[in-house]
């Protein structure tokens, strides 16, 4: 009689191999395949990022032409925006949210997998346009009517409002799958009170990716009706109206902003309680908090068009929103200093990521309060100023803490212990070169240097900042190279991580690093918001049938509950490994194409071949409906 | 010679400003504060468009609301830093961290989180309130109105009393708010002189209106702030300001059409201007060059700078521009002219007569 480890090792097993690793529908290696595509377009959109740099370290410099200089002004946003930080936090959600619920998968695998085999082709098919040099060259914001064909004829634009419609498939999939997995698949005892703040942080983000995500999709499908079949939804001079396409895409583009740093949040309200040795202080709070983000997040997209000339009245309204939106920000950030102070620090490199998230979230936080300030946004929109204080809130409020995840976490993902050491340098590199290349543009826009601008003139009193900036961004990106050497380091050489490294309180840590394919033993029952804090008999990842835990080892199986109290309704038996979702992306990718190029036979074929995938991919099997 | 007379005076007007000038008194709190007032009143350099340094009612109503901002701000971050270093001081004592509800826990949270900022926040509303009623009252007091269009990538501004059109460079009289109408013949821009006035958009099939007003005479330098494709960042423009009789007298001749040329190279340009491809596209009023594609060249000469604010009006810029317009600004509408340097030499002197 075989041991329940071994049944479900057989059960959940994949083989090993490519064939295997393109059908894989293991929400782990999902998770691992996001984290890795993200962060190779992050070190894309970076490098860019360090050209454009170069190219600003002093006046009239010119090492890319003004063209160039715009299609990667463009390119590093927009892959930054939708190529990196969205997937990379898919990537933490998909690995983590399954095990903090205590599940063995996503509610929907193969739409798992799916979502993510759609993310890569919809990369690689932006990415393509500088193939032949024509990547999109209008800003990640893409304003009408530069977008329109009349002044920017070329496939630039089509590359960037297509990819964007494939790449928002990827993102509706996952969000969805996040919203049910959360709801549904929770371990017994787990109700909605007992769920982790990053589990909340997810949910947050999926939400706000299925209500945001249409507003961006219709957009672009209009752009392109325009640009492709003469409508005129962004053409004044045939009635269109060119505000419609700010109104629509801010009204996506702000949440998307909340949609990035909400998951961000979560990471941070899991580590500052672990590395303090005690339960966040004001937990309902936090958890509100974070959903009023969410919500309020809708109502401030105007503040991206105060200079457009819209009536005082409304954009009265829009300021009192904004100003409004802090103060759920404001009551997370006192939650974490206050659960600093009630705790014991223990300043290990997660920890100290997390701090300087701190640090550098409220000061790009405070910033983004003075645009809420209409007459003050109107004398600093489109400068420096803005650059600075968005990407206090991007990199110092979402990568920060995707590095202190990284630390956190990659223990648990790989079983490997990182370097503290080359850790701590690299927050420490990170942290000065964040600042020496972000804080100057503060001062640079208050000068009056526009944003988006391939060169300057000398004599304008932004030298020297400029000079400061780009040696920064060199530094900042030597910190984080420090990191990729140390994950390589530990790859080959890491120690062996024990199940809970840091003493955590979530129900990862009550599993093995790296975790089984089904990912516990006995799916736990959960009587605590800390399980493992609380629950002794979770700590070495087996808990006994006596005390709650649940085999399930006759089958592809996991528990559906019920959304608030957790209760278990049923057995779900889970889908095997799929070709089906890497064929119906295939099948997308050449309908893409085919509309990209006006190739209306071959989108047509792309069509057909997607209707084949699905009916391959929902064809009955038997006794079970996989889904 | 009355050109001669207005060209002075505008020269006059464009004689920057000693650096050093005393700006308004700033309420500088706190080290970021010190850091940046010491950056905006150092020596700046002699066009330094700071919104720092505003010469202009609306300006420096922004720039004080962004003293008082940074001071809450400043104060802000400091408690946070003082939370964190009373919790890194703490986390040194002995024994073990208080698992259950601390007493002050949620209070300093609601109370820190919510009811603090939301009084700071509420506060901070009716300031930018306020800013914005009296951002708008000068409206309705404006001396006069000009039509600025943006175009990629100049700009091109029409006065109606006298009728007169010029090209980047936007003359004002002092001490009184006048009316810009903004539209655009292209794509979105952005019209924004820091120092004078917070930016309005140009808008595709719409018109905005805003107002500028400087204190001084002065010469305030102005830049596209809305991406506009290839060349953004060579769109540039000038506000001068100047005394209401030394407007007066720039307006005046801005109105007249341009004088016949006298001396002979001149006269032998204006046939090169009128055979070439310059009056394809460009106007020269009281001549038989008409056409609107590009600045209006009538007064030309008495513009500081050429190629929206990009090199200075010299001969030899000016000669540069011609010769070679994409190697100054890729992209420009304007074409590369195959001249004879003699053809040249007369069409700088035909250029430079157009005072």
């Amino acid at each position: 009689m075989a041991t329940i480890a071994e049944r479900l090792e057989t059960v959940w097993g994949e083989g090993p191999g490519l064939g295997t690793s393109l059908k894989t529908v293991d929400h782990k290696k999902l998770g691992m395949k996001y984290l890795y595509t993200g962060l190779l377009f992050f070190v894309i959109g970076g490098i860019q990022s360090l050209i454009l740099r170069a190219q600003l370290t002093a006046a009239n410099l010119e090492i890319l032409d003004p063209e160039a200089y715009n299609q990667m002004f463009t390119m590093h946003g927009t892959t930054m925006m939708f190529l990196f930080v969205v997937p990379t936090l898919s990537g933490f959600g998909n690995f983590f949210v399954p095990l903090m619920i205590g599940t063995r998968d996503m509610a929907f695998p193969r739409l798992n997998a799916f979502g993510y085999w759609i993310f890569l082709a919809a990369g690689l098919f932006m990415y393509s346009s500088f193939l032949v040099g024509k990547a999109p060259n209008n800003g990640w914001f893409n304003n009408a009517p530069l977008a329109n064909s009349e002044f920017t004829p070329g496939l630039n634009i089509d590359f960037y409002a297509l990819g964007l419609i494939f790449l928002g498939i990827s993102t509706t999939a996952g969000a969805i799958n996040f919203i049910v997995t959360i709801l549904k698949m929770r371990a017994p005892g787990m109700s909605i009170n007992r769920m982790p703040i990053f589990v909340w942080g997810e949910l947050a983000f999926a939400f706000s990716i299925v209500f945001a995500q249409p507003a961006l999709t219709a957009a672009l499908v209009m752009l392109e009706l325009d640009r492709k079949f003469g409508f005129a939804f962004f053409d004044p001079s045939k009635g269109g109206d060119v505000i419609l396409w700010q109104h629509l895409f801010w009204i996506f583009g702000h949440p998307w902003v909340y949609i990035l740093i909400l998951p961000a949040f979560g990471i941070v309200s899991m580590i500052i309680p672990t590395f303090c040795g005690r339960p966040i202080i004001g937990y309902t709070w936090v958890v509100v908090a974070e959903m009023a983000t969410a919500v309020i997040g809708f109502g401030v997209w105007v503040h991206h068009m105060f200079a457009t000339g819209l009536p005082q009245v409304a954009m009265s309204f829009i300021s009192a929103a904004s100003f409004m939106v802090t103060l759920p920000s404001g009551t997370q950030t006192f939650a974490w200093l206050a659960t600093l102070v009630a705790g014991k620090i223990k300043l290990k490199t997660p920890m100290l990521f997390s701090l300087g998230f701190i640090v550098l979230f409220v000061v790009g936080g405070l910033s983004g309060v003075m645009f809420a300030s209409i007459p003050f946004d109107q004398q600093t929109t489109d400068t420096y100023f803005v650059v600075a204080h968005f990407h206090y809130i991007i990199v110092g409020g979402v990568i920060f803490p995707l590095f202190a995840g990284l630390y956190y976490w990659l223990p648990k993902m790989t079983g490997k212990m990182l370097d503290e050491r080359w850790g701590k340098t690299s927050f420490w590199v990170m942290f000065v070169g964040f600042n020496l290349v972000f804080f100057p543009m503060h001062i640079t826009g208050l000068l009056g240097q526009p944003r988006r601008t391939y060169t300057y003139l000398p004599g304008l009193g932004w030298d020297i900042w400029n000079a400061i900036e780009t040696v920064g961004a060199f530094m900042l990106a030597f910190g984080i190279l420090l990191t990729f050497v140390n994950w390589y380091r530990s790859a080959r050489r890491g120690e062996a991580a024990p199940d809970n490294p840091w003493g955590g309180d979530t129900l990862e840590w009550a599993t093995t690093s790296p975790p089984p394919h089904y990912n516990f033993e006995m799916v736990p029952t959960v009587r605590s918001l800390h399980p493992v804090w609380d629950q002794d008999e979770l700590s070495h990842g087996r808990q006994s049938p006596e005390r709650g835990g649940h085999p399930l080892a006759d089958g592809h199986e996991t528990f559906a509950s019920s959304m608030l109290d957790g209760r278990p309704q049923a057995v779900m038996e889970m889908p095997h490994e799929s070709p089906w979702p890497v064929l119906l992306t295939l099948a997308l990718t050449v309908m893409f194409y085919g509309v990209l190029l006006d190739a209306y036979a071959l989108a047509a074929a792309g069509v057909a071949a997607s209707g084949a995938a699905m009916m391959g991919w929902f064809w009955p099997k038997g006794e079970t409906q996989e889904t | 010679m009355g050109g001669v007379e207005t060209r002075h005076r505008a020269q006059r007007a464009l004689e920057r400003r000693p650096c050093g000038g005393a700006g308004p008194a700033k309420k500088a709190m706190g080290f970021a504060a010190v850091t940046i007032a010491v950056v905006a009143s150092s020596c700046a350099p002699e066009d330094a468009p700071s919104t720092l340094d505003p010469r202009g009612p609306g300006a420096a109503r922004i720039a004080g609301t962004w003293w008082l901002m940074l001071g809450i701000s400043t104060v802000v971050f400091l408690i946070v830093l003082g939370f964190m270093a009373v919790a890194l001081v703490r986390s040194r004592r002995a024994g073990p961290v208080p698992q259950g509800d601390v007493r002050w826990g949620e209070p300093v949270v609601i109370v820190g989180g919510v009811v603090i900022p939301a009084i700071i926040l509420t506060a901070m509303f009716v300031v930018s309130l306020r800013d914005m009623a009296a951002l708008s009252a000068p409206m309705g007091d404006t001396t006069m109105t000009i039509a600025v269009e943006g175009h990629d990538w100049w700009w091109e501004a029409t006065y109606s009393d006298p009728a007169a059109t010029t090209a980047n460079e936007i003359h004002i009289p002092v001490g009184q708010p006048v009316e810009l109408e903004l539209t655009t013949d292209d794509v979105l821009h952005s019209f924004w002189v820091p120092q004078l006035q917070a930016k309005t958009d140009m808008i595709s099939g719409k018109v905005n209106r805003m107002w500028i007003e400087a204190d001084e005479p002065g010469r305030f330098r102005g830049q596209c702030a809305e991406y506009c494709g290839l060349q953004h960042a060579k769109m540039i423009f000038y506000v001068v300001a100047q005394r209401e009789d030394d407007f007066e007298a720039w307006l005046a001749n801005e109105a007249k059409e341009a004088a016949d040329p006298a001396d002979p190279g001149a006269v032998a340009g204006e046939e090169v201007f009128m055979n070439e491809t310059c009056a394809g596209c460009h106007a020269i009023r009281g001549t038989d060059a008409d056409a609107q594609l590009g600045p209006d060249l009538t007064h030309l000469a008495a513009r500081a700078t050429i190629a929206a604010g990009v090199l200075d009006n010299t001969r030899a810029d000016l000669a540069e521009w011609i010769v070679d317009p994409q190697g100054v600004k890729d992209g420009a509408s304007m074409p590369p002219s195959e001249l004879s340097a003699q053809e040249l030499d007369d069409l700088l002197d035909y250029l430079e007569s157009l005072e």
